[in-house]
């Protein structure tokens, strides 16, 4: 389509401000020296300072970092075999309940998974005396399972979508299956690998429900805190707060964005190169 | 035009690739049925044949990917039931190269050395070697991606070569290749071949390429083996009508004998419109119906009668001018279309025939091929 | 010698070594631990009895194993079945204003050229990666009654509608349009990324073949693009709708408490009045219902791949 479509251009103008315009009201509200955090009451950095002093959002920061990074690398292990599995492995006893249990997760409601989840430790304690304390250990444990499968669906395609080929050209040249999965297999399938870390980082960062059914007391994760204050409604320091973690999360995806256009960028300039020499 | 010296028949009594009685089956689809076949020491032998017929699937059987249902395969001696592909002494080159996209050149090359009992500097110094038989020593620290299609294919031949395997199997070695390309490639083939020594077997549905690059050739057709021999004797040999119409191009009757002198048969086709005089073939008796099939080159095309037996006129339906040469198809009494190939021996544009012209076709009985049904 | 299974080739090789049996099993048996499971507890607690007990259930009663009682309440009482139809319809408007808001866009983002198209995909990702509590929050103050976009909009309003109709604030918060409102906010890109994904695998060389035959654009669009863009639909519209018909956080800070969801109705069930057995009982009641859209969504997702698989 050479000619410019002008209803589509203005539909995803629209659409963009729809996505944008409460981040950036929020965002400039967060400066709002007034406490009614919706009315201007003249400019001000104070409720930020306020969070750097608030000891409560931060061991909830530190909380969620550190369930994060152990569920996703947990989850990135798990639903990058998973992944192997599904595109590499055809049949299998069992596949067909394998493959339902992958699926379900991506549309089943929090809701269901977060009270299931629950009842099962709640029973577990009863009858196995472990978990004795909620906390820290399920909401891991939880996170893991709900994150892999993300995971899992990131490597698989990545999989099937990749020339089967090379695993076994490399096979035919001596690699034992081990050593094909080492050489061949894992390392052309990391950038998925790595997607899937980022992503199942980022869910267990921002999950809230499933979180609020297997949290034990004590355990606040940055979320359940938020959670617990925007029930109460709007508040300056949650505007604060929500720039902050906005303004963050932007700039980890330009980056990303960023390298991903650089390395395409080469790329193209390889294949070019490539056509040129010709032979 | 035949470009390999044949290797010698003695040869064949002592057969480096044994395959006996192999029989492939996917649940109730037969892919390979009973396939035997022998391949000498340093022959380039190809399996030629449509999508469907069973080779590439034999050809995994050899490599190692597939399991035969039935039957034994025999390399250099060595049963090779229940070996896996990376313990074989048979590496191969697949149709899409299926180089290692994250390794550069000399990596991918030098991939299947680590099993190799060498010194480090062994190696490299074995990577260096192979690089510069398929002439890429330049491109030696470029990656897959930066590298043209041609020259991928050239890494993958130098990587399967590395380990200096006893077979080497190359699946569609032409077939992504542009026709320029493919003629250039098919030569180096050969000539790596000769330099290496190197067993080759390789699957093709191209008969140019497998008549070009082959010592022997092996036709299939789901799942069996219909005819091996040297592309010379297939071509002007086939055994069937089935391979008569699989290599070139043929015009094929159907006629009844009507009677043996000798060496020659005289056979009742209706649609050249006469008796057929005929070299004797195996399997060929009196009153028995048999495929009568000329190669087009085989019959001559002339605007005055000519002596001799096998004579019958038509009328030119359609030609095709190649300069060199011209292909004619032409129109007997009885309606039968046959093809005609002439060389076009004058200049000037004086063609020795024109659309509806009427001709005379003519062949010797040496160049009717035979063939019971 | 035996004949090799139907299996794929790294995978059997595997099987020589068990390598394979760890692989397949250890996210297997992790799921089936941690997931499978507590499915089945909630499957067997929506047949079991509310006791004052800690845990509060007991499989006595009349009829231990098959106790229906929760089911019958489910039809029983009036307020599930308003709980399930207010989620269904809220859902369905969400996934219906996501489409016909996100397939222009992500139609859009097909037409643009490459050079924008990576930049402009980019910011349509990046709210999916921000905080969706956050996201929820920020409409949460768009909406309030004292909200700059609130008297703007009243503003507007007042100014078009003759006086008797003017309003001193517009009731967004706490009403059924703010769930709809802020589910599409939240949902939009789960339906733009598989439409774009779809969209953009389609052959531009039909348009063209088309248009050379004599169909005006929105013509082609009709006839070529969106009967090919139908599995990108279904995935990305049942991508939105389940989800968003058990949806919790958004009902519970925007909606109308006395138009509850299912996904509010299961949480008190469970936390509020401690009925496991209930909320359980509700919980399969949901899943009943969105299993065949859940099948549905497999299926056509399915069927996108096996367009490119055929593709290739």
């Amino acid at each position: 389509m050479n000619r410019r479509p002008v209803f589509l251009i203005t539909v995803l103008c629209f659409g963009f401000a729809f996505f944008y315009i409460p981040i950036l009201s929020m965002i400039i509200y967060s400066f709002n020296a007034s406490k009614l955090a919706t009315v201007w009451g003249g400019f001000s950095t104070k409720w930020y300072g306020a969070l750097m002093g608030n000891q409560q959002v931060i061991s909830a920061l530190m909380l969620s970092l550190k369930i994060a990074v152990i569920s996703s690398t947990m989850a990135t292990i798990l639903g990058t075999m998973a992944g192997i599995t599904l595109a590499r492995f055809r049949r299998f006893r069992g596949r067909v309940l394998f493959s339902g249990l992958v699926t379900a997760p991506l549309v089943m409601p929090d809701v269901i998974i977060g009270i299931s989840s629950l009842m099962m430790f709640i029973l577990m304690a009863e009858w196995l005396g472990w978990p004795s304390q909620r906390g820290f250990t399920t909401i891991t444990l939880a996170h893991i399972t709900f994150s892999m499968v993300y995971v899992t669906v990131i490597v698989q395609s990545r999989l099937v979508a990749a020339d089967q080929a090379i695993e076994e050209a490399a096979m035919d040249l001596g690699s034992r299956p081990w050593q094909v999965l080492r050489d061949i297999t894992l390392p052309v399938i990391s950038p998925a690998i790595l997607s899937g870390w980022l992503l199942a980082f980022t869910i267990s960062l921002d999950e809230v429900v499933i979180t609020s059914f297997t949290t034990g007391p004590g355990n606040t994760t940055l979320p359940l805190l938020i959670w617990s204050k925007v029930k109460l409604g709007v508040s300056p320091e949650i505007n604060a707060l929500g720039s902050i973690i906005v303004v963050v999360v932007g700039i980890g995806v330009f980056t990303a964005g960023w390298i991903m256009h650089r390395a395409e960028r080469r790329r193209n300039l390889d294949a070019r190169l490539a056509y040129r020499t010709n032979g | 035009m035949q470009m390999r010296a044949p290797s010698s028949d003695a040869a064949l009594t002592d057969p480096f690739i044994r395959i006996e009685n192999v029989s492939k089956s996917f649940g109730t689809f037969q892919a390979v049925r009973n396939v035997s076949l022998t391949v000498t020491k340093g022959e380039i032998f190809s399996l030629l044949g449509g999508s469907g017929c069973g080779k590439t699937t034999l050809l995994r059987m050899l490599a190692g990917f597939e399991a035969p249902t039935e039957g034994r395969i025999f390399i250099d001696g060595q049963d090779m039931a229940g070996v896996p592909p990376y313990l074989r002494p048979v590496h191969m080159m697949f149709q899409s190269y299926a180089l290692f996209p994250h390794m550069t050149v000399e990596k991918n090359v030098g991939y299947g050395l680590k099993h190799e009992d060498m010194t480090p500097a062994q190696r490299i110094d074995r990577v260096a070697e192979m690089l510069d038989l398929v002439q890429l020593s330049q491109f030696a620290t470029r990656k897959p991606h930066q590298i043209s299609g041609g020259q991928r294919q050239r890494v993958a031949l130098a990587r399967a070569l590395a380990r200096a395997p006893k077979l080497l199997l190359l699946d569609e070695p032409l077939a992504a290749l542009d026709k320029k390309l493919r003629e250039a490639t098919q030569f180096e083939l050969m000539n790596i071949q000769e330099k290496t020594g190197v067993t080759f077997i390789v699957v093709t549905h191209d008969q140019d390429e497998a008549m070009t690059l082959s010592d022997r050739i092996a036709v299939m057709d789901k799942g069996e083996v219909r005819q091996v021999g040297r592309a010379a004797d297939i071509y002007e040999n086939p055994n069937s009508r089935f391979v008569a119409g699989f290599i070139g191009s043929i015009t094929t009757f159907d006629g009844t004998v009507s009677g043996i002198s000798g060496d020659t048969a005289q056979v009742h086709v209706p649609e050249w419109g006469d008796t057929v005089t005929a070299r004797m073939t195996e399997g060929i008796g009196p009153g028995k119906p048999v495929s009568l099939a000329l190669r087009p080159e085989k019959i001559i095309l002339s605007r005055d009668r000519p002596e001799g037996p096998n004579v019958q006129h038509g009328v030119v339906r359609d030609l095709g001018y190649f300069g060199k040469d011209s292909l004619y198809r032409v129109t007997l009494p009885s309606g039968k279309l046959v093809l005609v190939h002439a060389v076009n021996a004058r200049r000037r544009g004086e063609r020795l025939a024109d659309w509806d012209d009427a001709v005379w076709l003519s062949f010797e009985p040496e160049a009717a091929i035979l063939l019971a049904q | 010698m035996a004949g090799g299974q139907e299996n794929g080739r790294l995978a059997r090789w595997f099987h020589r070594r068990g390598w394979s049996d760890i692989i397949i099993a250890a996210p297997y048996v992790w799921l089936i631990l941690f997931f499978l499971i507590p499915f089945l507890i909630v499957l067997a607690m929506s047949f079991a009895t509310r006791t004052p007990t800690a845990p509060p259930f007991s499989f006595g009663g009349e009829n231990p194993i098959m106790n229906l009682r929760g089911y019958q309440r489910l039809f029983e009482d009036d307020i599930y079945f308003r709980a399930f139809l207010t989620s269904v319809s809220n859902a369905g408007f969400s996934t219906l204003l996501c489409l016909l808001i996100g397939y222009p866009m992500a139609l859009c983002l097909t037409r643009v050229s490459t050079s924008w198209r990576n930049i402009l995909l980019m910011l349509v990702i990046l709210p999916f990666w921000t905080s969706f509590l956050l996201r929820v929050y920020a409409w949460m103050g768009l909406m309030g009654t004292n909200s700059w976009f609130n008297k703007l909009l009243t503003g507007a309003w007042n100014g078009i509608v003759p006086d008797d109709m003017a309003l001193r604030s517009i009731q967004m918060m706490n009403t059924n349009f703010a769930v709809i409102l802020v589910t599409v906010y939240t949902y939009l890109p789960f339906m733009i990324l598989p439409l774009y994904a779809n969209l953009e695998k389609l052959d531009r060389t039909l348009d063209e073949a088309a248009m050379d035959l004599g169909s005006r654009p929105f013509r082609v669009f009709v006839d070529v693009t969106l009967p090919q863009s139908i599995p990108g639909i279904i995935a990305g519209g049942l991508l939105v709708f389940i989800p968003a018909a058990g949806e919790l956080v958004i009902p519970s800070l925007v909606g109308n408490s006395a138009q509850p969801m299912i996904g509010r109705v299961i949480s008190d069930e469970f936390a509020s009045a401690r009925d496991w057995p209930m909320a359980s009982s509700v919980a399969v009641a949901l899943l009943i219902l969105l299993v065949i859209p859940m099948m549905a969504y497999t299926y056509f997702s399915g069927k996108a791949e096996q367009r490119l698989e055929d593709r290739k």
